[in-house]
């Protein structure tokens, strides 16, 4: 009986997935029809690829399935609520205080504050539900936070027809985009390797990001849309960004990993982490999937490069920094799958990875100038 | 291997060097810089161009041929134990595995379950008997895994040789031995010689070509250290329009070329509009909108002299052309023109950028050779609610501009300014209004010596102002007025001046006995400041862009780069190599039926981590059940 049980229960599953994708394939064909005057074919391409993508991931993972459909009822709903009119986002009430663009995203920085503390609170009282309440803050604010950008993105076309474009093109947008990454995979490892102690360390650095955001947001001024310049125009970034972004999640999430690895190995919180060699296990497969995207980012952005700037490498300093940062975790992966390397060492390496990578994705355009100028502070 | 890890890492540090140290900057920056002689020095070692330099190039090779015989060592290792069964291990040996497990006197078991199992799971299978009855089973899966070793390493070659083959190299051989030389000089390309040029032939270059609207050319230069080299080419291309669109905001959408190329061995010309991120191919050679200039763009200008009443200027000027003032022995060399000038007047607010209009940048040289740079708008632009028109000057190209600020009149022209200044350096004008003040003043009427006193006084101070502005004033305060008493002298001579001015101002603007309204006595104000600052802005012609005719020129750049399918190719390899490198997981059973009874099983991979435990656990567990 139980067995029949199961076999129901698996069939449920199964048509929720074919819902799934029934419901991603109708959104891209109904976009195809609406907008192909407007579409290349490469941009046609990367819309059914990423079909493929998400519908993937949300097989895989139903967690991530669950909240791919909410953030596209959500934003679908609240581009409902502006009927063609940017400045809707300060008349209908539910726009201005919970979905439209920039409320969204206050939300989503709100959640992972939350998640921060819960978190910690759960770690040190080893409160499961306290954690439980954690992990929903972290996927709440992943919600709003895809809401945002999706309907920022629409919002974009609303200022102008010409001046809309995909929310990933300046830093603003691709640290929002970094928050979403990195939870979403801290999330996976979260549920696979069943523990949910090590958000405490995985949202510092979000929460760092939530810092910069709002920064960004109420001391510079600089969370407006703003027009592509002519060097960005091009479908390259639908794919590029992310995919370097989720180099960077990954990196981040080891790196954070690895300070509870050395925490744990220096009998700090030990009791309170999980064992070492999971730990260890999690920094590597987080080192090696941002690795292998990282890899594919750095060589689109140089076929990228090759149709914007006449050549597929320059010396850029951020190309240059890309590629000291793909040497740095090439070398972390040769001495760990090659030669066996295992413990503080690595996770120290995976630390000082960490630096290295924020250098390339900041320090390059505070202090280096070059031709990937985009993001100034 | 670890010299090939050295060599990674010293490469790594060896592109920081050129990340920090600008690149490829002429040579007069770096000489600034660092001084006569350290420039030499790290011209020497190749800082200044640190990944073509001779052993940035060393290191790749170095690496290259590493990593290549890291690849010939390994790899016969690698396929044989790719395509092999291990089926001559004993008993013993596989008891000596870390991760076996043995089941004792077992008999009778069902060995075609146990391979529909492995089956199953993907295991690739092979089985053996044994003389001794024995039955032995070998299995194996994810052996992909250990070609992504190789597959990595060949990528990390290929990339390097098709970098190597874009590189330089040839020509860098052929500069040591004497074939080739780099031009340094500023001469017409028809004149470069041969030494100096690159054939149809060069296999590999990146060159630039700036084009000015209706011109054409079939030459680009390719730069290098402090000169260039010129880069023939099998066509013509000639640029018929440049255009920039631009966002309502001002800023640029689009930078666009329409290019006529033109080949003999073609009847029809080719035409083609390139833009950023969509370049032309055309014979191999890829042709990129790279960025834009000024192409000539014609200038009617008027020079409006500060100094003189009245006096102005017509000139024609014309962008990279020069006009010489016989008279004042200037010269004026005309360097670039803007259209748009999107600017951000109000610094740190939350202000949208706009578009202050048309700028010409221009330097003056006086006849021993010197010159300052300028920096005039057509336009007055709103500063603090007022409207000005701003000229910028600076002596050297590192110290920022300076701007002089003239206020515009009523009408946004500059008249009023030129008519008001005429006024204050009209001596029987002066001598009037301060005729008029002494009369007017509190005492005029008790003393006569007073009142002539007075009124030469205000004559002196404003024709001090008259020539030299607020500044001489103030010298002539240091020079002549004791500590104690500026403070209050300069008071009073303010209130002096500013009187006077008023008096002036409706003398000229026909106002007398008016009252001045606020906007007039701002105007007076700035005009006042304005007339101070001209001492200081090194050239006695106010400069009026009347109106002008825009030429553009586009820059392209042109490419031709064979190595570009190697590296791609090669970097296919390498992100099939990685995946297979950390996706796949190599599993290697062995399975002993024993003749006698018993089984024992063994597993075992290149990489033991926490998923081959799991396997090593779960295989046991699911062969536990098959067997029992």
């Amino acid at each position: 009986m139980f067995n029949k049980l199961f076999k129901s229960s698996k069939a449920t599953f199964q048509t929720f997935n074919v819902l799934y994708l029934v419901l991603l394939l109708g959104g891209a064909l109904y976009a195809l029809k609406t907008f192909h005057n407007y579409m290349d074919i490469y941009e046609e391409v990367i819309l059914f690829g990423s079909v493929g993508f998400f519908s993937w991931l949300g097989w895989n993972w139903n967690h991530f399935k669950k909240i791919m459909i909410l953030v596209f009822a959500t934003s679908l709903f609240a581009i409902q609520l502006y009927q063609g009119a940017l400045s809707n986002n300060e008349h209908v009430f539910l726009l201005k205080y919970l979905i439209a663009s920039q409320s969204a995203i206050m939300w989503m920085n709100v959640f992972f504050v939350l998640s921060l503390l819960f978190y910690w609170l759960g770690l040190l009282t080893k409160n499961n539900l306290i954690d439980d309440i954690a992990s929903s803050f972290t996927s709440v604010a992943v919600l709003f936070g895809f809401i945002g950008l999706l309907v920022r993105w629409y919002e974009s076309y609303l200022i102008g027809l010409d001046i809309g474009h995909i929310p990933i093109s300046n830093l603003y947008e691709v640290f929002i985009l970094f928050c979403l990454i990195t939870s979403l995979l801290y999330l996976f490892y979260e549920e696979k390797f069943n523990t949910k102690k090590l958000g405490a360390f995985v949202l510092i650095v979000i929460n760092a990001a939530v810092g910069f955001i709002l920064w960004y947001t109420f001391d510079r001024h600089a969370d407006g849309v703003q027009p592509l310049v002519p060097a960005l125009q091009s479908y390259w970034m639908k794919i590029h960004v992310p995919a370097n972004f989720i180099g960077y999640g990954s990196f981040s999430l080891a790196a954070m990993v690895s300070v509870a690895y050395l925490l744990s190995s220096k009998k700090i919180l030990t009791s309170y982490l999980p064992k070492s060699t999971v730990l260890d296990d999690l920094i590597y497969k987080s080192i090696a999937i941002g690795f292998i995207f990282f890899t594919i980012a750095t060589i689109l952005g140089a076929i990228w490069a090759a149709e914007a700037w006449g050549g597929y490498w320059s010396w850029d300093p951020k190309e240059t920094w890309a590629l000291i940062v793909w040497l740095n975790y090439a070398a972390w992966l040769h001495y760990r799958i090659v030669k066996g390397l295992r413990g503080s060492i690595l996770a120290w390496w995976a630390l000082i990875g960490l630096v290295v990578t924020t250098f390339a994705f900041l320090g390059v355009n505070m202090f280096l100038s070059g031709l990937h100028s985009y993001g100034q502070l | 291997m670890s010299f090939a890890v050295s060599m990674l890492v010293f490469l790594g540090i060896a592109s920081i060097i050129g990340t920090i140290l600008k690149q490829n900057e002429p040579y007069e920056n770096y000489i600034i810089k660092f001084g006569q002689f350290w420039f030499g020095f790290f011209e020497k070692i190749g800082l200044y161009d640190v990944y073509h330099s001779v052993w940035f190039l060393t290191i790749l090779l170095f690496l290259v041929l590493s990593t290549t015989l890291c690849i010939i060592k390994s790899t016969p290792a690698i396929l044989k134990d790719f395509l092999a069964f291990k089926d001559s291990l004993e008993e013993r040996s596989l008891l000596s595995f870390t991760h076996h497990f043995v089941i004792k006197n077992k008999k009778s078991v069902n060995t075609s379950k146990i391979l529909h199992y492995l089956k199953k799971a993907k295991f690739k299978i092979k089985e053996k008997s044994k003389e001794n009855g024995d039955v032995l089973i070998i299995a194996k899966k994810g052996n992909y895994q250990r070609l992504g070793y190789i597959l990595t390493h060949i990528g990390v070659v290929v990339i390097c040789l098709g970098g190597l083959l874009d590189g330089n190299l040839i020509f860098k051989a052929q500069e040591i031995f004497g074939y080739k030389r780099i031009e340094t000089l500023d001469i017409p390309a028809s004149k470069v010689p041969e030494v100096s040029r690159l054939g149809i032939s060069n296999s590999s270059f990146r060159a630039n070509m700036t084009l000015a609207e209706g011109s054409s050319d079939n030459v680009a230069f390719v730069r290098m250290k402090d000169g260039y080299l010129v880069q023939d080419l099998p066509f013509k291309i000639t640029l018929k329009d440049f255009r920039i669109n631009h966002y309502s905001t001002g800023m640029p959408k689009s930078f666009e070329s329409d290019l006529v190329i033109s080949d003999p061995e073609l009847s029809q010309d080719i035409t083609k509009t390139i833009s950023v991120n969509h370049p032309f191919t055309y014979k191999g050679i890829a042709i990129y909108q790279s960025d834009f200039q000024d192409g000539g763009t014609k200038l009617d200008i008027k020079l409006r002299s500060l100094f003189n009443s009245s006096t102005s200027q017509k000139i024609d000027g014309k962008i990279f052309n020069k006009v010489k003032l016989d008279k004042d022995q200037l010269t004026y060399e005309f360097n670039d023109f803007k259209k748009f000038n999107v600017l951000h007047l109000k610094e740190g607010e939350k202000e949208k950028p706009r578009n202050v209009g048309p700028s010409v940048t221009y330097k003056v040289r006086n006849s021993s050779g010197q010159a300052r740079e300028y920096l005039s708008y057509q336009y007055a632009m709103p500063i603090d609610g007022r409207s000005f028109f701003i000229s910028g000057m600076r002596e050297t190209p590192q110290e920022e501009f300076k701007y002089l600020k003239i206020p515009a009149d009523a009408k946004g022209s500059i008249e009023e300014f030129i008519l008001f200044k005429d006024a204050l350096q009209n001596k029987t004008l002066v001598e009037s209004v301060a005729k008029k003040m002494a009369n007017q003043s509190a005492n005029a009427d008790k003393n006569n010596d007073v009142k002539e006193s007075f009124e030469k006084s205000v004559n002196k101070l404003m024709t001090l102002f008259a020539q030299g502005g607020f500044s001489n004033i103030a010298e002539n305060i240091d020079k002549n007025i004791p500590d104690s008493e500026k403070q209050k002298a300069v008071q009073t001579y303010l209130k002096i001046i500013d009187i006077a001015s008023s008096e002036i101002y409706k003398d000229r603007f026909n106002l007398k006995d008016k009252e001045l309204n606020q906007s007039r006595i701002l105007f007076i104000q700035d005009a006042l400041n304005a007339y101070s600052d001209m001492f200081f802005y090194g050239v006695p012609y106010y400069f009026e862009l009347i109106s002008y005719e825009q030429k553009e020129a586009s820059g392209l750049q042109l490419t031709k780069s064979p190595g570009q399918f190697w590296v791609y190719l090669g970097s296919l390899s390498l992100v099939l190599g990685i995946f297979s490198m950390i996706y796949l997981h190599e599993r290697k059973l062995w399975l002993l039926i024993k003749a006698k009874g018993g089984v024992i099983l063994a597993l075992s991979s290149n990489r033991k981590n926490i998923d081959f435990e799991n396997d090593y656990r779960k295989l046991i567990q699911e062969i536990k059940k098959i067997i029992h």
